[in-house]
């Protein structure tokens, strides 16, 4: 039982209020505490810049998309290439790093959970088996709904008990956390080489909307009181004019009740900067982050994440299989695709995102006008939608551009962005600078209260030790004239501590600990699933094309797990 | 064939066994089991049916080494792994291939043993579809799960494989014969299309046989795409082929709702090699301007794809890769075996559910004879006459369970029907122990 205490931090803590103070953070046998004894081992970060561990709510880190990726582009591996250590092992990738060196960069970041933003269900050992050879970082899985044909089909009987069984049942045969849509029907559609737009578009054959299938999700997500909401990839993604479809996909469930007491939302907004956009064409397309914002600053019942852009080359991918097609037409980049009977379709296409390129650069100033523009940092989450508006060891650098209105401007100014970014998008007149509190907030704090993960994302007593240090120190350091060096600083953590472990010391990694599968398990709806299994049986033995016996993730893929239990209150 | 009667004296049967032979991984395969031993097998094809029932036939039961008067010796567990821990802990540039027919788990401490000593490992990849993943890299991947095609597709073409005779159960089990969702009246709702300069068994079954010229399949293949790109095409014949007979094709094919397009070794190894896959590969994203297509190619053993998988998401690339400096590299031509072999490059050699003595050319098989080669294999075949060190493994799917990725990439537990052989190892058990044994070898040097 070795205790320690990380003494004279500057610690910024949202969930507990503290913004800045200097004090000492304690923890023992893996466990935040509020007291040690004398014996307790100190470790000094006098002044330093002390949080919880960072909590990515959205990345694309694990599973078949990935490896996909991964054997199709060994130009991408190429980039990033480091030998083994006595402790890690050799690292491949930039935008498509091996799952060692994703588990090795996020820690060197100091983050310490990583969501894994789609799974399909069919291939969910895939993704199991790569978390387990991801080290360093907790892994919540997220499983795809939004095209199952037999969500659709309970959505169209309007049965909404038996969706919620089927959900359950499901997160537990896929070991997954949360329920997940991608551009709901819209994938089904690509089935057949088509797309829907709009809620109101209703898929081929199925004759169910997107609204329908929002709106039923969203209800036995409530039913089950999950601890995660919806996780929502709207329809029309990076389509110009597209910002109308994102509010009305929110707009579309607004009245459903929560059942939850720690999150506040139920839904959740991913990679809104895809869906922002006004205009008809990318000829005439502009920010369309104004009204989205309004909407955000006007209701509490929705969370969002970024999906900024970071002006890197990088690999889409996404379930959204029709976007992809889009953007192969429209790149004529290697165009891969990937569609999963009965579940959902994917696709990727490599992507050179430049500064030169108007359009990018309108990219780029949407994402930071959103979440300047949003009021409420705890509706805020940072992400780059990694890879697809660019890597995770990006997040340092978007946060330096939210901490300095100076660096902003200069990019404007200097042309390191093209002139679309100010004329089209209103970032230039956007002053707001986050601080340390508000970068605590969308990085740590905000993704523990929009998950549920009471155990994480704060340094209260009895949560996991899960901390990151940086070698700043905000009392004498400016970030807003300091760009570069924020950057580099929330690059190479000081420390990052998970469960206790030190496993980063001065940007480096010095311990190698087995990642965890987070997971949910929904208790007292087995009658239900029972009977749901039973009645959905016959069309899952003729439609699918493995048994029943070998569609399930076996408990050894999923170890070792921690298992968010959820009593359902039906 | 006479007619044999079924089997009824068993005392159990182990349902969902998966079939470890080709890539179609059929995961309702029955076991029938009697005192440990398989005794019948319902579901699978002649193929996979033959190779889980008669199994014991030249069985790999103990370790040997090769002695001093060059006869293979049985030997102990320890002796025999001791020797290959050796012989990989002395050497300079070891190359451990083959993978494709075990499990996820037992190439786990393989490229665990790679990286340790800086060797280079590959797959069957190296020299079957290699080319295609090549051609991936050119110009990208539009696949799906078998799944999409029984549901939906009305139009499959085969060219380059004889599923028929190589994966039997690929039209009855996934994509011409079945009912789907979207295709009620199974084989009535589809048009099936072989190409193939051979009237092989599976153009025998096909309402549309496309008889190109050998090495014919690139011109044909761009001749379709000239068509769907409004060209008209100025040579009256191409590949063997009436240029009517193509604006026809390519009519039909435009008008499928769902076309799916499955291709094997007869398009990656004709002339023009990964070129040809680079346009197939085009063909159908041109297609998929008009309506939907996919592609897949027909993998050949149950876990080569899986072993691809692996790699890439372990290390960043899919086979070849060489770990001697430190770090994987991966380059075509010259970290992939039978360069490595050609080159006499590589000292020790190890060969791991896979028969280099049966599939490699001659120059790299007498490199194989002069340098010491370990063999991890549950039967006997030329690579065993090759062999200095053979250790005996167990049957991936029936007799040990493991993870495999079926040719579409889908995940697979296969279970295990029956125990091993007492004197044979698991193969992830023989890997690790050589791992662990020249881990201390390489401690007692420093």
């Amino acid at each position: 039982m070795v205790e320690y205490i990380l003494k004279n931090g500057i610690v910024y803590d949202p969930i507990n209020e503290i913004n800045g103070e200097k004090k000492d953070v304690m923890f023992m046998d893996g466990k935040i505490v509020n007291s040690v004894s004398d014996d307790a081992k100190v470790i000094d970060v006098t002044d330093k810049l002390v949080m919880p561990a960072g909590i990515d709510v959205h990345c694309h880190l694990a599973g078949p998309k990935l490896c996909v990726g991964r054997l199709y582009r060994p130009e991408d591996e190429r980039r990033g290439v480091k030998p083994k250590t006595d402790i890690t092992r050799a690292e491949t990738g930039f935008s498509i790093p091996s799952c060692p060196a994703t588990g090795y960069r996020f820690s060197r970041m100091g983050y310490g959970t990583v969501v894994e933003a789609a799974v399909p269900p069919l291939e969910a050992k895939h993704t199991h088996e790569e978390i387990i050879a991801i080290p360093n970082i907790d892994i919540p899985p997220l499983t795809l709904f939004g095209n199952n044909w037999f969500v659709m089909q309970f959505v169209k009987e309007g049965n909404i008990e038996d969706l919620a069984a089927f959900v359950s049942a499901w997160l537990k045969i896929t070991k997954g956390y949360g329920v997940k849509l991608v551009n709901p029907c819209g994938s089904e559609a690509w089935g057949w080489g088509m797309n829907v737009h709009g809620i109101d578009d209703p898929a081929p054959y199925w004759d169910v909307t997107a609204r329908e299938v929002i709106r039923g999700l969203a209800q036995a997500n409530e039913m089950l009181g999950l601890p995660h909401s919806i996780h929502v990839h709207p329809n029309d993604l990076g389509h110009p004019g597209n910002f109308p479809t994102t509010i009305n996909s929110i707009d579309c469930m607004k009245d459903i009740e929560k059942n939850s007491e720690y999150r506040n939302q139920t839904i959740h907004l991913t990679h809104a900067q895809f869906h922002c956009y006004d205009g008809t064409s990318w000829r005439d397309v502009t920010s369309g982050a104004q009204p989205v914002a309004d909407y955000i600053n006007k209701n509490d019942h929705v969370t969002m994440d970024l999906g900024a852009v970071t002006l890197d080359e990088t690999t889409t991918m996404t379930a959204d299989g029709p976007m992809e097609y889009d953007l192969y037409e429209l790149t004529g980049l290697k165009w891969a695709n990937k569609d999963i009977e009965l579940e959902t379709a994917s696709g990727l296409v490599p992507f050179i995102y430049s500064g030169r390129n108007p359009v990018h650069s309108l990219q780029w100033a949407i994402g930071l006008e959103l979440a300047l523009s949003i009021e409420n940092p705890w509706q805020v989450a940072l992400t780059t939608d990694s890879p697809n508006a660019g890597p995770f060891i990006r997040y340092p650098r978007v946060m330096s551009w939210l901490m300095s209105y100076q660096r902003r401007t200069e990019m404007m100014d200097n042309k390191e962005v093209h002139a679309w970014a100010g004329r089209k998008s209103a970032l230039g007149t956007l002053d707001r600078e986050y601080d340390f509190y508000d970068i605590a907030t969308i990085t740590r704090a905000g993704p523990s209260k929009i998950y549920g993960f009471e155990d994480r994302g704060n340094l209260s007593a009895g949560s996991i030790a899960d901390i990151a240090v940086y070698d700043l120190e905000p009392n004498s350091f400016d970030p807003s004239r300091n760009a570069a060096a924020v950057e580099k600083a929330f690059s190479n953590a000081l420390y990052t501590i998970k469960d206790g472990e030190i496993l980063v010391k001065d940007g480096e990694v010095v311990k190698v600990v087995s990642s965890k599968h987070v997971r949910t398990e929904v208790q007292g709806f087995e009658e239900e699933e029972k009977r749901v299994l039973e009645q959905i049986m016959p069309t899952f033995n003729r439609y699918y094309t493995v048994k029943f016996e070998n569609y399930i993730v076996h408990d050894h893929y999923a170890e070792p797990s921690s298992i968010y239990k959820v009593n359902a209150s039906k | 064939m006479a007619y044999e009667e079924p089997v009824t004296d068993y005392d159990k049967i182990v349902e969902n066994c998966t079939c470890a032979f080709c890539g179609s991984n059929c995961d309702d395969v029955d076991i029938l089991v009697k005192d440990n031993h398989v005794v019948g097998v319902r579901h699978a094809c002649r193929l996979g049916a033959s190779k889980i029932m008669e199994d014991e036939d030249q069985r790999l039961t103990v370790p040997m080494v090769r002695d001093e008067n060059g006869e293979l010796v049985e030997v102990d567990w320890d002796t025999a792994l001791d020797k290959a821990a050796e012989l990989i802990a002395g050497s300079v540039r070891p190359v451990f291939y083959g993978w494709s027919e075990t499990s996820i788990e037992a190439m786990k401490p393989g490229l665990e043993l790679t990286e340790l000593v800086g060797a280079v490992i590959d797959n069957q990849a190296t020299i079957c579809h290699g080319p295609t993943v090549q051609a991936v890299q050119n110009v990208g991947y539009p696949l799906m799960t078998l799944g999409e095609v029984k549901n939906r597709a009305d139009m499959v073409v085969y060219t380059g494989s004889n599923p028929m005779n190589a994966h039997p159960r690929h039209l009855s089990r996934y994509t011409t014969i079945p009912k789907g969702w979207f295709r009620k009246r199974g084989r009535f709702d589809r048009t099936l299309v072989t190409w193939d300069p051979k009237y092989s068994d599976t153009a025998k079954l096909s309402d549309i046989w496309v008889p190109f010229e050998e090495n014919g399949d690139y011109a044909f293949c761009n001749a379709i795409r000239a068509v769907l790109k409004g060209k008209k095409l100025k040579q009256d014949v191409i590949s063997g082929i009436p240029k009517e007979d193509i604006y026809e094709l390519t009519e039909k094919m435009k008008k499928a709702q769902f076309g799916a397009l499955f291709f094997g070794l007869g398009l990656t190894h004709t002339l023009s090699k990964q070129r040809n896959i680079d346009i197939a590969i085009q063909l159908v994203q041109d297609l998929n301007k008009y309506t939907k297509w996919v592609l897949l190619p027909m993998r050949g053993h149950f876990n080569v794809n899986g072993f691809n998988i692996f790699m890439s998401y372990e290390m960043g690339f899919p086979y070849g890769v060489d770990f001697s400096r430190g770090y994987p590299r991966y380059m075509i031509g010259e970290t992939t075996t039978i360069d490595l072999l050609n080159r006499e490059e590589c000292d020790v050699f190890m060969v791991i559910a896979a028969d280099p003595g049966a599939h490699f050319p001659g120059g790299a098989l007498a490199h194989l004879a002069n340098i010491p080669v370990i063999q991890i294999d549950i039967h006997w075949g030329p690579s065993t006459e090759l062999a200095d060190v053979v250790l005996p493994g167990t049957f991936i799917g029936v007799e040990t369970a493991g993870t495999s990725y079926r040719m579409d990439s889908v995940p697979i537990f296969m279970k295990k029907a029956i125990d091993p052989p007492e004197t044979c190892r698991e193969d992830e058990w023989i890997v690790n122990e050589l791992l662990q044994r020249v881990k201390k070898l390489r401690e007692a040097s420093k």
